[in-house]
């Protein structure tokens, strides 16, 4: 009896004595994207909400719900979970706050380099990295006497390789759905080829050059080795094709290799899947892959005293030696005290080739959106590579033009 | 029924149709005629875990007091109407002038974003509308002449297509017609070819959708003449059997001309339901190989980062015009025979 009662209470005040942030009052309400290493950090960061109410909402839409639910005053949520992209249409119709004095007062184990500052001003706090890079089947690849590639132009020669020995029939996957995923696909590889998305200074696009064409040809190379419905498959499809063997080189996300390499699905297929860091394209030296953080944002329309709850939860998170060392295979922590392991090869290569970050710019979006859309034609054989890139420039022109970016 | 008691039982329907359809149609009209104001940018230091750059950011001091000024936005008047990625007059005349051949100009013109819509769009109302009206009176016919004791579960069984939500019969069929499902994975083996796949072939996904289109809507059709058919009165078949005339003939001259009041209203309700076809693109996420005018709307408010009003509204208002010039003729029939039966 008296065993149960003290379990009870280690229990009840076991918890609270482990994370104590001491916040009184204030709601805390976070929208975030959906996988699990930004999971485990809401959950961190709900240790020590105190007397916090406090709300989240994990959705693969979350890009669709930010924007109008962070503009209505007072917002919905308090706390954006935000990657380098989806901060700047919060930046471009001012929603986020500057926390600079937060920072100052409850930040103390954030490192410098965590903070994103926009002209001087603290406005997101990064807590993880993440890009896309290759995974490779190592027993198909020994078993046909092919090195891991380096290159595109090596994945090509393997995936014909292996497609020809009979072992596999698509044995190269990337999440190429139309739309957001397809447009990823193409910044990494246009990327790659070194080009640049406007002429320099300016909105105006700049894709419809030869470095777009050699772009869009190894695409279309690479989707005639994938899946024939490649045009739907999104990261989580293509994670569903390698785990029933059916694939033996992809690109995909490092944030993935968790739920890749957990004890889920057959084992031998899971021993076999490894790392790599992501292919260069067309004899250029950077990786034709983009890096990504993710850091948590406050909205402005919202309570200073919300504000001021909802950053010292997720700073708790964000300095917590803890959960980096518990979460290591999870992601690529930026927390202090991080120990890079095996899951984090891809992002840890990538920045040693010297891979650019995703560009943080306010018309991107637009240009984003054309190529997702206009592209497809080309892939499915309907139009020239000319024709496609003229399409997204004008596309993207009209768009700019009615967002007054032109 | 007097034109007074007519009104005031009209009266809170008509108020809640001005205040729920006819006003946020008036702000969508208003908001398709003005773009955003044109952004102020300035170069700033951003810096991030992998390095510091100097790059543009909107200047959101400056943006605010021009959006105080004024709210609505720059006015754009036809603007966006005639953008490319609306009507692209400018486009469709320089296509004119460059391309040789008729052929040539289509190809280049269906390259636009909204008339690829658009052609989308009126393919699936001209191939499902027919269909639908054809199904529907066939399987009413059938069912109406089979013994009532399996008839209501029939019905049931019948009408499920329509209780199935569009997204989630979508995705069902979605995944059959995989490469490795069962629809899809038999279609390789019948065709001997491994690298058909119904989803990645623009025809084949049209031909999907708009099989799925029939199928989701001919219980629609169905439920209705099935009520029809209730009515139609049993001396003139009898005499008409009597007379010797076959199957055919009784259908032809008397059960069509009794219900034909009925076809009209579901043609009407079918060609407005079809000329909105949206779920079936996002079930099968065909976003690819064919959008529709609501899809094109749906694209601009969701899919950018950035959401074009401007844009979505102007679709929309496109859209609503397309709806009555493919209801005008069916309406102006129906009214004339208003007037030609008081």
């Amino acid at each position: 009896m008296r065993k149960i009662l003290v379990t009870l209470l280690f229990l009840l005040f076991g918890t609270s004595a482990y994370a104590d942030c001491n916040i009184k009052s204030g709601s805390i309400n976070i929208l975030a994207n959906d996988f699990p290493a930004l999971r485990t950090f809401v959950e961190t960061s709900k240790q020590c909400k105190g007397s916090a109410d406090f709300k989240v909402t994990h959705s693969s839409e979350h890009n669709k719900i930010a924007v109008p639910a962070l503009t209505a005053n007072p917002s919905e949520f308090s706390a954006r979970i935000a990657a380098n992209s989806s901060i700047v249409p919060l930046m471009n119709q001012d929603l986020i706050r500057p926390l600079d004095d937060l920072v100052k007062k409850y930040g103390k184990g954030i490192q410098d380099s965590q903070l994103i500052t926009i002209d001087g001003k603290v406005m997101a706090v990064a807590f993880m990295a993440n890009t896309q890079h290759l995974y490779y089947r190592e027993d198909v690849l020994k078993d046909l006497g092919i090195a891991v590639p380096k290159t595109y132009e090596e994945v090509v020669a393997a995936s014909e390789k292996i497609r020809s020995s009979g072992k596999m029939q698509y044995p190269y996957a990337a999440a190429y759905k139309a739309g957001w995923n397809l447009a990823e696909e193409f910044v990494n590889m246009y990327i790659g080829h070194g080009g640049e998305f406007f002429k320099s200074g300016s909105a105006e696009p700049n894709v419809n050059n030869a470095k777009g064409v050699a772009t869009l040809n190894m695409l279309k190379k690479l989707s005639e080795l994938s899946n024939p419905d490649y045009l739907t498959h999104d990261s989580e499809a293509i994670k569903v094709e390698w785990e029933s063997g059916n694939v033996a080189l992809m690109t995909l996300w490092a944030s993935r290799s968790g739920t890749l390499l957990d004890d889920e699905g057959d084992p031998n297929i899971t021993k076999a899947t490894k790392l790599t860091g992501p292919a260069t394209v067309g004899g250029g030296n950077i990786p034709a892959a983009t890096l990504w953080w993710d850091g948590f944002t406050l909205a402005k329309n919202r309570s200073d005293a919300d504000a001021e709850a909802t950053f010292r939860a997720l700073a708790h998170a964000a300095s917590n030696k803890k959960m980096v060392a518990d979460a290591a295979d999870q992601a690529v922590w930026l927390v202090e005290g991080f120990v890079p392991g095996p899951k984090s090869i891809g992002v840890i290569e990538a920045v040693k080739m010297g891979a650019k970050p995703y560009p943080m710019l306010p018309q991107m979006g637009l240009m984003h959106g054309a190529l997702g859309s206009e592209i497809v034609e080309f892939l499915q054989g309907k139009e020239s590579a000319e024709q496609a890139l003229k399409d997204v420039e004008a596309a993207y022109t009209s768009k700019a033009k009615e967002q007054g970016f032109l | 029924m007097p034109n007074k008691t007519f009104f005031w039982f009209f009266l809170p329907t008509g108020l809640a149709m001005v205040l729920f359809i006819g006003l946020p149609i008036i702000s969508t009209g208003v908001q398709s005629f003005y773009a955003q104001h044109d952004q102020v940018v300035k170069e700033v230091k951003k810096c991030d875990p992998f390095g510091c750059t100097v790059s543009i950011v909107v200047d959101n001091e400056e943006t605010t007091k021009i959006r105080e000024a004024k709210p609505l936005g720059k006015f754009n008047g036809f603007g966006t109407y005639v953008d490319r990625n609306h009507l692209a007059t400018e486009e469709i005349k320089k296509f004119w002038n460059e391309t040789e051949t008729f052929g040539e100009f289509v190809d280049q013109v269906t390259n636009l974003p909204f008339y690829k819509a658009l052609i989308f769009t009126l393919t699936y109302c001209i191939f499902v509308t027919p269909n639908v009206l054809l199904l529907g009176f066939i399987i009413a016919l059938s069912l109406n002449a089979i013994s009532r004791k399996i008839r209501g579960p029939l019905i049931f069984g019948t009408i499920l297509p329509m209780i199935v939500t569009p997204l989630v019969g979508s995705l069902v069929l979605f995944w059959m017609i995989d490469s490795q499902g069962i629809i899809g994975a038999n279609i390789q083996n019948l065709m001997n070819d491994p690298y058909l796949s119904l989803k990645s072939s623009k025809t084949l996904t049209w031909i999907t959708i708009i099989t799925y289109g029939i199928w989701h809507h001919s219980p629609f059709a169905f439920v209705v003449f099935y009520a029809a058919l209730q009515t139609v009165p049993q001396e003139p078949i009898e005499a008409a059997i009597i007379d010797g005339a076959s199957r055919f003939q009784r259908i032809k001259h008397i059960v069509l001309p009794h219900i034909y009041p009925v076809v009209t209203f579901v043609a009407l309700i079918s060609l407005m339901d079809n000329f909105r076809v949206f779920e079936p693109i996002i079930g099968f996420s065909a976003e690819g190989s064919a959008q529709s005018l609501s899809w094109l709307i749906y694209d601009n408010l969701v899919n950018e980062e950035v959401i074009l009003f401007g844009s979505a509204a102007a679709t929309s208002m496109m859209t609503i015009i397309g709806i009555a010039i493919l209801l005008a003729p069916v309406l102006v029939r129906t009214w004339k025979e208003f007037k030609t039966a008081r």
